[in-house]
């Protein structure tokens, strides 16, 4: 599920582009897509007879579009609040831009918020946690306070205030959600050391002349991670949540850069258009449960005991 | 914060309880002196006061070098972390541990470090001794890896065929996990891990207390055959009398932190002085119908007490079928009733 939610969002220019895969015309072979890539890193340049044309209309021979024919920034003036129907699969927005190809584009938007975010919050999470939880004492104490001090800071409105005073952008909407969502994740940790490292291997570990480092990431860390892991992919779905919400208030991400979010803000002021709202928000609720189903199969695959009784 | 009776007779002669075998040339091994572990612990209540445990409360004994020193008494008298202090894995509150004539108490991390290849430990529970997501191979070669004893992974995985061997399992064992051996399995590689470092020392925290009585014997025939062939020493811990018996040169019983009586196991057996001693044998059975029958058998009355609150004077004078009102006010000093013979008893 999660996998199929990654390709759809590294494919996202594939699925759903405005130029097609090949085309023949005026007896020359084209790939457009292709050549889009190459234009963008500089290697390639644009035939002239195909810049800036609209290839639907160019009356090519012969044409291969991708099966949604669509750019999520595609603006179609003369098709605002299309119904859902061939054409536009899922319909069209106030500006005539393609919901299919917002949601397939905005996936990549929801998926790296919630990785990149999620990562910046495990590295802090991890290494405060297991500090915490391994020397026990004074440590432990600092670092207990520092994560009541840091649940004490609404996410959200920090997100909004530092959105109101500095440009939006996705990058520092990512590096916020992750500096603020640690804590869950110490937590766990922290818990877990304190557990694992009462426990005999490890004494038999400290008996054995291991260092401390050691200690903590070859004999704790592999046994602490599972209940961790789980706290992870709930903090990937929480911290789509958030994104979804900052789009849905308009701030956070730049106002062109469609996201699931964005769409759903559009439903709000235009409540005739139903499917502005349903399928953004099924595509949020789907990526949501995904994270969840694989927070459970990643417990169970992490575990070896489990995986010798499977055996 | 260590208000309590010292015992200056300890103190005051090195010559502390000590088989009388080895000369006064070679030291014992391992010479505990006065080893005290209080725990600060909070009273259940809101802003409750500070507590004392007083799991360990002024131990001595030595160990000389080949002996086994069997340390029983109840669940909770101190006799793991009188094992763990030695380890310096619990630092102790006061008290000295010296090994091999090195004070353990007062030593640099790396020093430590190094001296704990030639001391370790073996736990009672097979389950949660073992890392389960290491191999029975990496848990084995790891302590050789971190102290560069054996670089090379191929030398490595030799070494650990080679205690496999020695602990009656085999090469292929090296690549399965913990939760695919049997309780015994494990309690053998916690051994083989013991041995990785070729230890001196090894101190056996219950050992055979988690496994059937089938599988106790072998590991402690196991540990027999190793501690002749290789010369270790080993301070055996248990509750179990019999077990004890079977396997110690002398015996220590512990209570409530302090220990009551020691002797050659011989000796303790035959001639127990203490009577905590002869209780806790008396409970032992014998496997004789008629002796069983004819023999006095002394129940305790009540619990053990706490270690957060021992009773004044001699801490068993509440159980004790032979206290009378003295008992309260003096703590007994651990005497040389015999040669090699102690016993902290007044009424003795």
């Amino acid at each position: 599920m999660v996998l199929g939610l990654l390709t759809v969002a590294v494919l996202a220019d594939v699925l759903a582009n405005d130029k097609p895969y090949y085309m023949r015309y005026r007896g020359k072979d084209y790939f457009p897509i292709f050549r889009g890539y190459l234009v963008k890193l500089g290697v390639g340049k644009w035939p002239p007879e195909i810049l800036n044309v609209d290839y639907r209309d160019l009356g090519a021979e012969r044409a291969l579009f991708p099966p949604v024919p669509y750019r999520s920034d595609g603006v179609d003036l003369a098709a605002p609040f299309a119904d859902p129907s061939l054409d536009h699969w899922l319909g069209t927005d106030k500006l005539g831009r393609d919901v299919m190809a917002g949601i397939i584009h905005g996936s990549r938007v929801s998926l790296s918020i919630g990785f990149v975010s999620v990562g910046i919050s495990l590295v802090i999470g991890i290494v405060l946690g297991a500090l915490a939880g391994f020397f026990g004492s004074w440590v432990d104490l600092v670092i207990s306070r520092l994560f009541e001090l840091m649940l004490a800071i609404p996410t959200f409105f920090l997100l909004i205030t530092i959105a109101a005073v500095l440009p939006p952008s996705i990058f520092l909407t990512m590096t916020i959600i992750g500096l603020t969502s640690w804590v869950g994740i110490a937590r766990f940790t922290r818990n877990e050391f304190l557990m694992i490292r009462n426990l005999d291997y490890v004494t038999a570990a400290i008996a054995l002349g291991v260092s401390n480092r050691k200690i903590m990431f070859r004999h704790i860390l592999p046994n602490a991670l599972a209940p961790v892991m789980v706290s992870v992919v709930l903090g990937i779905a929480a911290a789509i949540l958030v994104e979804s919400s900052l789009s849905f208030l308009g701030i956070g991400v730049p106002a062109d850069l469609v996201t699931w979010g964005s769409i759903l803000n559009e439903a709000r002021s235009n409540t005739f258009a139903w499917w502005l709202a349903v399928f953004p928000g099924v595509a949020i609720f789907v990526t949501v449960l995904a994270y969840y189903l694989v927070g459970e199969g990643l417990r169970d695959a992490l575990d070896p005991r489990l995986r010798g009784s499977q055996g | 914060m260590t208000e309590f009776p010292t015992q200056p007779s300890l103190q005051a002669e090195p010559p502390a309880p000590h088989a009388g075998q080895a000369g006064e040339a070679d030291r014992p091994l391992l010479e505990v002196r006065d080893l005290v572990k209080h725990y600060p612990v909070r009273t259940a209540t809101l802003f409750g006061a500070w507590g004392l445990i007083r799991a360990v409360d002024g131990v001595s004994f030595d160990i000389a070098r080949g002996e086994t020193l069997g340390l029983v008494g109840e669940s909770g008298c101190g006799k793991t972390t009188t094992g763990r202090c030695i380890l310096q894995l619990e630092q102790p509150t006061s008290g000295q541990v010296h090994y091999d004539g090195q004070s353990l108490t007062q030593i640099e991390e790396m020093a430590l470090r190094k001296i704990r290849r030639r001391m370790q430990v073996i736990f009672q529970d097979p389950y949660s001794s073992l890392n389960p997501r290491m191999t029975i191979g990496q848990i084995i070669g790891e302590p050789l890896k971190v102290h560069r004893i054996l670089p090379s992974q191929g030398a490595r995985a030799q070494r650990v065929a080679e205690l496999l061997n020695f602990v009656g399992l085999l090469p292929v064992h090296g690549n399965r996990y913990p939760h695919e051996l049997s309780g015994g399995q494990r309690q053998r590689v916690g051994i083989a891990r013991a041995l990785a470092l070729e230890p001196n020392f090894i101190v056996c925290d219950e050992p055979v207390s988690a496994l059937d009585v089938s599988i106790q014997a072998q590991i402690i025939n196991l540990l027999e055959e190793l501690q002749e062939s290789f010369g270790l020493t080993y301070l055996f811990i248990a509750h179990d009398l019999s077990v004890v018996r079977h396997i110690s040169d002398r015996i220590a019983v512990m209570y409530l932190g302090k220990v009551v009586e020691l002797a050659d196991r011989q000796e303790l057996y035959e001639n127990p002085l203490h009577p905590y001693t002869k209780a806790l044998l008396s409970a032992v059975p014998i496997p004789d119908p008629l002796v069983e029958a004819k023999r006095e058998s002394i129940v305790l009355k009540g619990e053990v007490p706490s270690p957060l609150n021992p009773p004044s004077g001699c801490a068993f004078h509440p159980r004790c079928p032979i206290a009378i009102s003295e008992c309260q006010g003096v703590v007994p000093d651990l005497r040389e009733i015999r040669p090699g013979h102690w016993v902290a008893c007044i009424r003795v």
